[in-house]
């Protein structure tokens, strides 16, 4: 086997067994960080060893057996430390009693714990990217703009909290589920939406990998849950919204809006997809969630051929269904922009403008109210809009085209 | 395993009638279920008095040591078998005492 192709079957294998290492390693030591460090000493292991040993038939198992044997090791070499503080550091699963239906896999408890809801919501995203993604801290400071010493504080703080406070590693009760599910969906929707309008003078306004870093955590998810609905919304949500990704950006890496999207370059492959789990939801007769409808949206814009194609009625609806789920009022913009090609833009405006006082420091409030505006032929009232918009948005792509469109007013 | 939940107010003044009934129900329970290891009430901020014996002699001084807005009004100490049986208790802590509670494990 030559180098490239043992440098592929570790990329996969770091791709498929990260998570599943981790998890098995913390079921068994009870400890996040002994789990962490030996899968990251058995992967370096991997490294060396497989070009002049070859690839083992079972990468799984070997990286398994290879992370095992280092965090006994470390454990020995730890062994002066005393019982009862070894005893303090374990993570508990002493529930002996596991519901019939309860879905179970090492990696669904280590997705639970690193998403719990007594950690901070970044903590959480950073140690969901750590231990399931296997992404480096490096990575991971990278991704979110901050300095890997600061990252790896973090990431060292959630581990001693998880223990010290005993967070337990376990799918959560029937009863408990739906809240904490929603929890984890929260955490891979940040993820992806910061992968899909990026902030920052200095990054790319699309990050590929955050994407594509959410749609795999969420293809796992979705895999371990099949039943979940909101579990399928959210990937069938970001599968449609991946699917217009290359049609965003302009040669020249200004936004392009949905209105004037390439159509044709959408991704055809992951459009399908998407809208097979959006009838399937709607197979299933159970009332949807809030991903399930914003799917549902997503799958009626990536239906029309043309924006002219769009069935708006159908828009709004799945908008009045969402305001009932969720008041916000970001929901509410989001209809407003939709009652506009529905009833025309005078009476968007007006619910526009109802939201000022809980929105005005949006920027999409100033991009949809400039928009609005300017299709109302109301130019010095659409560029002061503008303006206020591209204050405030951090996305290097959005401003380009803000500046464009504002320098078009008549 | 023992958590420390603090209840935290920001205004002078004791537990209502009502609420004092609903603690009384609250901590039948967690007597009832295992829970229970302490619980009290905690005179305002203004009648504490903080010492500091580290040098020759001790010291007395008038006050709480830290001088905030929201301050410890009472706390239970209870036995939970991790952080989501001690959330969840804590959660029912808040409701019955109508307060903002904090909870820290005991290493």
């Amino acid at each position: 086997m030559n180098r490239v192709d043992v440098r592929e079957a570790i990329t996969h294998a770091h791709y498929e067994e990260w998570a599943r290492v981790v998890a098995s390693l913390t079921r068994r030591f009870g400890d996040l960080d002994i789990a962490e460090e030996a899968a990251a000493e058995a992967f370096a292991t991997a490294v060396q060893r497989w070009p002049a040993d070859g690839v083992p038939p079972n990468p799984g198992a070997w990286l398994t057996t290879t992370a095992n044997r280092k965090a006994i090791d470390r454990i020995r070499r730890e062994n002066k430390r005393d019982d009862k503080q070894k005893e303090a550091q374990l993570l508990y699963d002493d529930d002996p009693r596991e519901p019939l239906d309860a879905i179970d896999d090492e990696r669904l408890r280590l997705i639970f714990t690193c998403c719990h809801p007594a950690l901070a919501m970044q903590t959480r995203v950073a140690l969901t990217l750590r231990m399931v993604g296997g992404l480096t801290v490096a990575e991971i400071a990278r991704a979110f703009l901050v300095q890997e010493t600061a990252m790896g504080q973090r990431i060292t703080r959630a581990k001693t909290k998880i223990k010290a406070a005993r967070i337990p590693y376990r799918v959560p009760s029937a009863e408990d589920l739906p809240a904490r599910v929603s929890g984890v969906l929260a955490v891979l929707f940040l993820i992806f939406n910061e992968g899909y309008l990026a902030t920052g003078p200095d990054t790319d306004p699309v990050r590929h990998d955050l994407t594509a870093e959410a749609i795999r955590l969420t293809r796992l998810i979705h895999a371990l849950m099949p039943d979940d609905g909101e579990v399928a919304g959210l990937l069938a949500l970001m599968l449609l919204t991946e699917a217009r990704r290359t049609a965003r950006l302009s040669a020249s890496g200004e936004l392009v809006a949905l209105g004037e999207q390439d159509r044709g370059t959408w991704d055809a492959a992951l459009i399908a997809e998407g809208h097979r789990l959006v009838r399937e939801r709607l197979a299933a007769g159970v009332a949807p969630g809030r991903y399930q409808i914003l799917a549902a949206i997503s799958a009626v814009h990536t239906s029309a051929r043309q924006m002219r194609d769009t069935d708006w009625s159908q828009v709004v609806a799945l908008y009045d269904q969402l305001v009932r789920l969720d008041p916000s009022p970001i929901i509410a913009l989001n209809r407003a922009i939709a009652v506009a090609e529905l009833d025309g833009p005078e009476v968007a405006l007006a619910a526009v403008d109802r939201l000022e006082h809980r929105l005005a420091g949006y920027h999409a409030y100033h991009v949809t109210r400039a928009d609005l505006l300017r299709r109302l032929g109301c130019s010095q009232k659409a560029r002061a809009a503008y303006d206020k918009a591209i204050e405030l948005t951090g996305n290097t792509a959005e401003t380009a085209y803000l500046t464009r469109r504002r320098d078009q007013l008549g | 395993m023992q958590y420390l939940v603090s209840v935290i107010f920001d205004r002078p003044g004791l537990a209502t009638p009502d609420e004092e009934a609903a603690i009384d129900v609250f901590n039948d329970r967690l007597v009832a279920e295992g829970h229970w290891v302490f619980a009290g009430g905690l005179g305002e901020p203004s009648t504490a008095t903080v010492i500091d014996n580290r040098g020759e002699e001790a010291m007395f001084t008038d006050g709480p040591f830290l001088e905030s807005k929201e301050y410890l009004a009472g706390f239970w100490i209870i036995e939970a078998a991790d952080l989501d049986v001690a959330l969840k208790l804590a959660a029912e802590g808040s409701k019955a005492c109508n307060r903002k509670v904090e909870v820290r494990p005991f290493l």
